[in-house]
């Protein structure tokens, strides 16, 4: 008699649910078929266009205080007509800038490069590419989606109330984020963003679970670990980020609304405020900064690892060549992964961390250099000597591969303590991360979304707005950032709104001109992408074949358009890896093809 | 018995490589998120605590329970731990007539099982409002307040030397980081054995109706049965971070 329980369901699972999806297909009315549908490759495009939402909203956001730090002294009277109080005499009033920049970093990481770019890839790609007819629990998974939904309407009602959305930085520090006389931001705005982000949390906590026990769970034989393509992997190691790491933003988050609003002193201590001495005594403001940053550094890669995942997938289809080291690959994302939770005082160096602390985390934060190293090694050496496609997928993700060299690069300078002590709080830290995690992850997603369109809508993307799209990106994304580098260097500080009265600063008054022009032209640009994308969901070139770019993933074993349940029939089984591509002679072998018996070994 | 000679290929696809349903999967992926949940507030707890240079004897503050004024250190508090461990042995004994398809045992122990919820929950009501209502001595500004304990302020301070209040000793201002704490973690852990206590009262309500006899398995059982030891191994660690040290 053998005592463990084995359950026949939990066995024929993929059966189970065979039945339910494709067989009789149910009658679905608009609502539940295009609005509250369970079916991952709806709810995919659901996180995928609030996503482009949002990206619009942060990115106008952008343009406009970069209007403000280009032209600082000249008046644009339509601000006041658009913004009223907060463009009144046609200037940006310090409290808008500020709110600004902060829904500017706010709805960029959280809302466009977590949910819009892990929530859209994972809930498309995670079943197609396993071979199962859905998520784990599509009903979770649309719950996540609704969350981030809800999460986001919060998040908008805080731009219109009368003292503004929250205005103290994504990063929300207390004291500034506690007091509500702080700063007008610090107000209703900052509760409503306390709130929305816990609405977050549940969403993101919703969707990693499902998509971790659905890629242990639910692949389809012959599926095994290391047969699963990178952009799996990579989505994977971002779900458990996710889950290990949003829970201590949430305690934090929840300490930091009883400080607001209960009276306690979790951060708070000896402050005086507006004149006014307060009773808070006790709290440390460093420690918010620790639980913040816990979840804070992890979400950089929660932000960066989809789009690693998606550029290994990308180039090695259009290489047409295996992916260059498949293993170190997966190695790399498992050590980035580990040491994304080991290095969040980087962020703290100069905040009175103990120097030796510091040192120990100047030691664990370089040592991620070695496996980006080798995912940047592997990626040159999969171009190399490649069949090369130049679709406009593939020069994202090319770009992707250009954006992570340059940012990974200055991201040693920042990650040396003393170093750090010149150049933290300067825009040099901006150029850096947004090159290296903000623009490369939006590289990323750009190439994703131009391979898989096809997926989605079947349809193509335009082309050549496509190429326009990449070009003016990726010559803007270096123009804005790499003079910002210079002037970081020379000492420039961020979060000031007019560098004006410093004299020495004088110099870049016609650089900052530039970039914002610059910054401009950008925008528009991914407005061309939007009409793009837009435009060809409903006339876009058809797809006529099931396999338009020859890959051998199994996503492209299914209908064109694939309804809920994803295969018609038996879900294939697979046979091999996923990077076959130009061997024995043969251009591509689908994962689907049994082994050959003379066959050569790769 | 029977011996296994066929390998099973656990990993290769096609099956669960732990053999168990998604279901349980994801309740243990949640669990360990709320780990960390409860982690970051233990951790932060320790990291203010251990910045202050006085800090509340636990078996002063917890020294009542109903009836008893003082002189009981931490007797209340071992009955309420004493009552939430019970109920995990009743989901245990829950989960077990689930696995042999009991209906009527399963509906008893969840029966008992949200009965010690409900009366851990109690005994925190209780626990709370005793401290916040209670009236304790505290020297401040050179005068005599009656302070309970709440989250803006603490009467556990230091005893003033030969300053008596109607017989009774009188302290300095306790850190005012213990009430922050105290009430945001165990209200934070009582939340959750509300949670399981509603979620225990769906399972009963559905073995009730026979659901779980109908899909052949008491699965769900077993999952509420994970959340709610979490929520007790939870206990044992907030216990030991605010009775005992």
């Amino acid at each position: 008699m053998s005592d463990m329980h084995v359950h026949p369901e939990v066995v024929t699972s993929h059966e189970v649910h065979s039945d339910e999806h494709h067989v009789h297909h149910h009658k679905e009315t608009f609502i539940t078929k295009y609005i509250f549908s369970q079916d991952h490759k709806t709810i995919g495009k659901q996180f995928l266009i609030t996503g482009i939402v949002w990206a619009i909203v942060g990115g106008f956001f952008s343009v406009l205080f970069r209007l403000q730090l280009g032209y600082p002294n000249e008046t644009f009277p339509i601000l006041e007509t658009l913004f009223g109080k907060w463009g009144a005499g046609g200037h940006i009033t310090p409290e808008f800038y500020y709110a600004l920049v902060t829904m500017h970093g706010t709805i960029l990481v959280f809302f466009v490069l977590t949910a819009g770019l892990s929530g859209t890839f994972a809930n498309l790609l995670i079943p197609l590419q396993i071979g199962a007819r859905d998520m784990a629990s599509p009903f979770l998974n649309m719950l996540s989606y609704w969350f981030f939904f809800l999460a986001s309407c919060v998040m908008v009602s805080s731009f219109f109330i009368s003292t503004g959305p929250a205005a103290g930085g994504w990063t929300v520090y207390p004291p500034l984020s506690a007091l509500g006389q702080a700063s007008q931001g610090s107000k209703l705005g900052m509760d409503l963003w306390i709130v929305s982000m816990a609405l977050f949390v549940v969403s993101s906590l919703l969707g990693g679970l499902n998509y971790i026990s659905t890629i242990l769970n639910m692949r389809t034989k012959g599926m095994s670990m290391t047969r699963l393509p990178l952009t799996i992997w990579a989505l994977f190691f971002t779900a458990v980020l996710g889950v290990l790491s949003f829970p201590v933003l949430f305690s934090g988050l929840i300490l930091l609304l009883f400080d607001r609003n209960l009276g306690t002193s979790f951060y708070l201590s000896d402050i005086v405020v507006a004149g006014q001495v307060l009773p808070n005594e006790g709290g440390s403001a460093i420690l918010f900064q620790h639980l913040f940053w816990f979840l804070g550094h992890p979400e950089v890669y929660i932000i960066l690892l989809p789009a690693m995942g998606m550029v290994s997938e990308v180039l090695s289809i259009n290489s047409r060549k295996p992916i260059f080291g498949y293993m170190a690959m997966l190695g790399s994302l498992f050590a980035i992964a580990i040491l994304a939770f080991l290095v969040w005082a980087h962020h703290m160096f100069v905040t009175g961390l103990n120097p030796f602390l510091g040192s120990v985390f100047v030691l664990l934060t370089l040592l991620i250099a070695v496996p980006s190293a080798i995912k940047v090694f592997n990626w040159l050496t999969t171009l190399w000597r490649g069949n090369i496609r130049f679709t406009p997928a593939m020069l994202f993700a090319i770009g992707f591969v250009s954006l992570f060299i340059s940012g990974g690069l200055t991201g040693i300078f920042l990650g040396n303590s003393t170093i750090d002590i010149h150049l933290h709080d300067t825009v040099f830290v901006v150029a850096h991360f947004h090159i290296v995690m903000g623009v490369a992850s939006m590289f990323g997603m750009f190439a994703g979304v131009y391979h898989w369109f096809p997926k989605m809508f079947g349809r193509f993307l335009n082309n050549t707005l496509g190429y326009v799209h990449f070009w003016i990106t990726l010559a803007g994304a270096y123009l804005i950032f790499w003079p910002m580098h210079y002037e970081g260097l020379a000492g420039v500080p961020r979060r000031y709104m007019d560098k004006s009265s410093w004299v020495s600063f004088n110099q870049f008054t016609e650089l900052n001109k530039f970039v914002t022009v610059v910054a401009m032209i950008v925008f528009a640009a991914q407005l061309l992408f939007v009409f793009n994308f837009f435009y060809s969901i409903f006339k876009g070139r058809k797809v006529r074949s099931q396999n338009p770019w020859g890959a051998n993933t199994l996503e492209w074993t299914t209908p064109v358009r694939p309804g809920h349940g994803n295969w018609e029939g038996e879900i294939p089984e697979v046979h091999r890896w996923p990077y076959d591509y130009g061997k024995d002679g043969r251009d591509f072998i689908p994962q689907t093809e049994a082994v050959g018996a003379n066959e050569s070994k790769h | 018995m029977s011996t296994a000679t066929v390998q099973t290929k656990w990993w290769s696809g096609g099956k669960s490589p732990f053999n168990v349903e998604y279901g349980k999967l994801m309740m243990w992926y949640f669990l360990m998120s709320d780990a960390f949940t409860f982690g970051a507030f233990l951790i932060s707890y320790g990291s203010i605590r251990f910045s202050q240079n006085y800090w509340p004897n636990p078996n002063h503050v917890f020294d009542s329970a109903p009836g008893i004024h003082g002189g009981a250190p931490l007797l209340f508090v071992s009955i309420m731990t004493f009552i939430l461990i019970m109920s995990s042995v009743t989901m245990v004994l829950a989960v077990h007539e689930g696995h042999h398809g009991n209906r009527i045992g399963v509906i008893k122990y969840l029966f008992w099982t949200i009965i010690g919820g409900l009366a851990f929950l109690g005994c925190q009501a209780w626990e709370w409002h005793h401290l916040i209502t209670g009236e304790h001595a505290v020297l401040v500004n050179g005068k005599v307040e009656l302070w309970g304990q709440n989250m803006r302020h603490n009467p556990w301070g230091a005893i003033v030397e030969g300053v008596n209040y109607n017989g009774h000793h009188v302290t300095t201002p306790g850190p005012v980081a213990f009430g922050g704490y105290f009430f945001g973690i165990t209200g934070f852990h009582g939340f959750h054995v509300f949670s399981g206590v509603i979620i225990n009262i769906i399972m009963l309500i559905m073995a009730w109706n026979g659901t779980f006899d109908r899909k052949g398995h008491y699965l769900m059982i077993e999952k509420a049965g994970l959340y709610w030891h979490f929520v007790d191994l939870v206990w044992v660690f907030v216990f030991l971070c605010f009775y005992l040290i």
